[in-house]
């Protein structure tokens, strides 16, 4: 343990990941050599993942407000008006860097961090997602990760008690060397009482609540904005181990204090731990904090100053109180047997001052901790998109119901139950649609009708191959996912994964995405409210696949007429609403059966996308369907097959005449497409609409049989098409693939 | 008709369960603290599910300790009926309320998804709205629902008609395909399937209705 006056050697400097320049900049602001302490602050709140200093410039880019808009990014997550007073308050947030370390606490600390930036803000977690990636499925390694992920995810979020209801799962070789694991939450508050950091009043207690501090994952931030290489191993102390138990106590008591009403400020303490949650009250509110380390509970003796603003101990808040009803905040933080302190005061300097053993170990200006924070503009290259492949240039199937099987049962699109079963999707009893299908929906609690729904999309290699179309694309699939089950889209969440930003080529793609999704938010009124970026995701040199995922929140008045995928009545119509697909470019059928990861991906026309997914929305909404399935990886025949699967009912189906090549209109993946059934005689009805909105629309076939009969190209039991769906993923953890 | 619901920290399914016994007798249940060492006199206690003390040393060990145990002794003692589901099925084998331990799942996970029961009998309060032998749909979500007993134990149960319910395709590894067992006296019931998560039209059906109908008709 290094004492706080050691000497600050360039090297020193250099281990907590700040620059020469960074440093200087250090010395220019406080005018003095910093204290080891004063370093380890610094480090914390400068690094990439705390201060956004490489991406901030492009996320003012991003549109943030909107009618329903009550709090947008800065908070600990966004806030969202869904009527009756109500609002609800979600984020994402990665734990890419230590799930790769240690899978399994990796992700439960991920799932806890981000229930605990939704329960700060005052809203019970009502529903949770993840977005997860992974190397090859070959990949030595990649069994196990999956393996402990998902153990981790559930053990955190079931024993909390929270609803699984969505995700993804991906698996490609860009993410050997570096996974991604996104975590989700939604919780529910009332729109009048949504609890803020921004601390106000001088001489005000600053209260510590929940876990002791330990030597857990001292320095994690910093761990989390540097690339790895071979000495990972040596990581591992730095990730830190999450305690559900203790979260689900944390949580009760906070929203039973916040009942009493004695709290101005509360701030959970992740990312840097005390060091940000601090700060943040304090800079936002225009005070300085002074903290008495003396005073934090300990789970290790002789923890120095350093380690313990650096801890990233889990389950731990900040808050500032109301002092007359200390007493009666105390109580009830012992009545859950959480720890209560009072750490600090608030103050008027505008200092961050630190004591241990009575002396001051670091003071600083609050203000500019944060304000200061180096921002960069980072020079960048923009991806070349590649030119576009005719489908003409792709060769045919040899047969379509083998293409198919290949396609339902690699391991990108093979059903990911193995994965959501081990999440409780069912708890609290207000699940209306679970996993698998476009998107998670739960009923609002204490209402009948009215429901929420969720969903995480991105398709990495769109992005890959063109940034800005595939920053479209990823809010173009949430919203369409949300109107397929008859939501009307809120706003969303994004969750920022890329490389390393200090390449060009890196920060093109970073740059691409974010303008391509600012795009699509103001083409289609769909806001982000909070976010995340991960950046350095990248294992001895090589990049991640450029991932921006994006979770969104849609509002259903009425479950009644929510929608499914899966086919419900023999005779029922099945319909393509939307243009027939031929674009082939990055499409699962090019990757599957032709081995080519190649072309441009789908462009989105915002337009058209909106204009079918209003037409469809509007449709679901007056009862017109009994299904409705969103197109997109595997195209049509995937979207039927799916279809059929969750039904466990056939369907015969003719291409309509001029829908060109079949492959082309079997398996692209062109956007702003739903197939839907409906009752025959509503039929013509659903044309004329269509064709009165001026979106294109299609009679399929119907529904019925046990097999998916495609005139002329296939014909293949559900039984079969089941098979190859539901056995990918246990074969593969069974180590049998 | 009253009921009462014990929490303790870390219960989870206390919410689910409020709401299925308010949404079926119309009242709302008390709320009982773990801590307290006396209930009120109500006609039904339940200990829902969740991870009471984080699991930690033994799922339900923690619990069993509590001072509300006690006064659920007591009660059950006098004939007051008593639920236990999933982490409180724990808690009672714990607390010795019922025979048997709970293991981890033999497949290792937490499995959350919908099972099949067969209904073993119907002279329980619990029981006595299913017929005998129906199969009836529940959602389980545990980790550690595996119902292991010794032989003796076993041979009682079946022969004491205290099997309440099995699963038809087991998913925990339960030995005889067990998913709850009643207590001698037959007023207690612990199972691992939750039936407060299959009472209303959006969870899919109904079939956990009959179990806190019959139970709270039988009381009434």
């Amino acid at each position: 343990m290094l004492a706080n006056d050691t000497p600050i050697t360039p090297e020193l400097v250099a281990s907590h990941g700040l620059k020469p320049d960074e440093y200087q900049r250090i010395l220019d602001l406080i005018g003095r050599t910093p204290t080891l302490t004063e370093l380890g602050i610094f480090s914390a709140m400068w690094n990439e993942h705390c201060s956004y200093k490489s991406s901030k410039k492009w996320l003012r880019t991003l549109p943030t407000t909107g009618p329903r808009v009550i709090c947008g990014p800065g908070e600990n997550a966004g806030v969202v008006d869904i009527d009756d007073g109500e609002a609800i308050i979600f984020k994402m947030e990665s734990h890419n860097h230590p799930s790769f370390i240690e899978p399994y606490q990796g992700a439960a600390t991920g799932v806890g961090g981000i229930l605990r930036d939704v329960f700060t803000m005052g809203a019970r977690p009502v529903a949770a997602m993840n977005a997860l990636r992974f190397g090859a499925p070959e990949h030595p390694k990649t069994r196990h990760l999956v393996s402990g992920v998902v153990a981790g995810v559930g053990g955190y979020g079931n024993s909390f008690g929270v609803p699984t209801i969505g995700g993804e799962v991906n698996f490609h070789p860009r993410y050997n060397g570096n996974i991604l694991i996104n975590a989700f939450a939604a919780g529910l508050a009332r729109a009048d009482s949504i609890f803020y950091s921004k601390a106000e009043g001088v001489g005000l207690p600053v209260v510590y609540l929940g876990s002791k501090t330990g030597r857990d994952g001292v320095g994690g931030a910093t761990m989390a904005s540097a690339e790895f290489d071979e000495t990972i191993e040596e990581k591992r102390p730095t990730v830190q181990v999450g305690d559900p138990f203790s979260e689900k106590l944390l949580l009760e008591a906070c929203l039973e204090l916040m009942q009493t009403g004695a709290v101005i400020a509360i701030q959970d303490m992740g990312a840097a731990g005390l060091t940000c949650s601090a700060v943040e009250m304090g800079a936002k509110g225009d005070l300085g904090i002074e903290l008495d380390l003396d005073k934090v509970p300990c789970r290790e003796a002789e923890m120095s100053a350093y380690e313990m603003m650096l801890s990233e101990s889990q389950e731990r808040m900040l808050m500032v109180l109301r002092p007359e009803q200390e007493a009666e905040a105390e109580a009830i933080f012992r009545k859950w047997g959480l720890d209560f302190a009072i750490v600090g005061y608030t103050t008027d300097d505008l200092r961050f001052r630190i004591l241990r053993h009575g002396e001051v170990v670091a003071d600083l200006p609050i203000k500019d901790l944060g304000d200061e924070a180096p921002e960069y503009d980072r020079p960048f290259t923009r991806t070349t998109p590649p030119a576009a492949i005719a489908a003409t240039d792709i060769a045919e199937a040899n047969d379509y119901g083998a293409a198919l099987v290949k396609i339902l049962g690699a391991p990108d699109m093979a059903s990911r139950r193995w994965v959501w079963e081990q999440y409780d999707h069912l708890i609290q009893g207000n699940t209306a649609l679970k996993p698998g299908g476009d998107a998670g929906v739960i009923r609002v609690e204490g209402h009948e009708k009215k429901a929420l729904a969720f969903s995480l999309d991105v398709t990495p290699r769109y992005c890959e191959a063109d940034p800005f179309e595939g920053g479209k694309q990823a809010i173009a699939e949430c919203w369409r996912n949300l109107t397929a089950v008859g939501a009307e889209p809120l706003a969303a969440t994004d969750n920022l994964n890329f490389g390393n930003p200090e390449k060009p080529e890196i920060m093109g793609q970073l740059v691409g995405a974010i303008e391509g999704i600012g795009e699509a938010c103001r083409a289609l009124d769909f806001p982000i409210v909070s976010g995340n970026v991960s950046l350095y995701n990248e294992t001895s040199g090589v990049g991640i696949l450029p991932t921006p995922a994006i979770g969104g929140v849609g509002l259903l008045p009425d479950l009644s007429v929510m929608t499914t995928i899966a086919f419900k009545q023999t005779g029922d119509a099945v319909l393509l609403i939307g243009k027939p697909g031929s674009h082939l470019g990055q499409s699962i059928y090019l990757r599957e059966i032709l081995g080519r990861e190649e072309g441009a991906p789908p462009p989105v026309d915002l337009a058209e996308e909106r204009k079918v997914g209003d037409l469809v929305r509007g449709l679901i909404r007056s009862g017109q369907f009994t299904a409705c399935h969103d197109i997109s990886d595997g195209g049509l025949a995937v979207a039927l097959a799916e279809m059929a699967m969750a039904g466990g009912i056939g369907a015969t189906i003719a291409l309509p005449g001029g829908a060109g090549a079949p492959h082309g209109a079997l398996f692209g993946e062109d956007q702003a497409r739903y197939v839907v059934t409906a009752d025959p005689t509503r039929a013509d009805g659903i044309l004329a609409a269509a064709a009165a909105a001026g979106v294109d629309a299609a009679l399929l076939g119907h529904v019925g049989g046990e097999s998916l009969d495609v005139a002329g190209l296939a014909t293949i039991s559900i039984a079969k098409l089941t098979e190859a769906h539901e056995n990918w993923f246990p074969a593969f953890m069974a180590g049998g693939v | 008709m009253k009921s009462a619901v014990v929490v303790f920290p870390g219960s989870n399914r206390e919410r689910d369960m409020i709401a299925a016994l308010e949404k079926i007798s119309g009242h709302r249940p008390a709320v009982i603290w773990h801590g307290d060492h006396d209930l009120p006199k109500v006609d039904l206690i339940v200990i829902p599910g969740g991870f009471s003390y984080g699991d930690y040393l033994r799922s339900g060990a923690i619990a069993a300790r509590e001072p509300i145990m006690d006064g659920i002794r007591r009660e059950a003692e006098r004939g007051v009926a008593v639920l236990g589901v999933c982490n409180g099925f724990q808690i009672l084998c714990e607390a010795g309320l019922l025979p048997g331990v709970l293991m981890r799942n033999a497949g290792l996970r937490f499995i959350c998804k919908e099972v099949e029961l067969r209904v073993e009998t119907t002279a329980s309060a619990f029981t006595a709205g299913y017929s005998k032998g129906q199969v009836v749909r529940s959602p389980v979500a545990h980790g550690d629902g595996n119902y292991r007993a010794d032989d003796e134990t076993l041979a009682r149960l079946k022969g004491e008609d205290r099997i309440a319910f099995r699963y038809i395709s087991n998913p925990n590894g339960s030995i005889d395909d067990i998913a709850g067992i009643l207590s001698e006296k037959r007023n207690i019931l612990g199972m691992m399937p939750h039936p407060e998560n299959l009472i209303e039209p959006l969870n899919g059906g109904l079939d956990g209705r009959p179990l806190f109908e019959s139970a709270l008709r039988a009381v009434a």
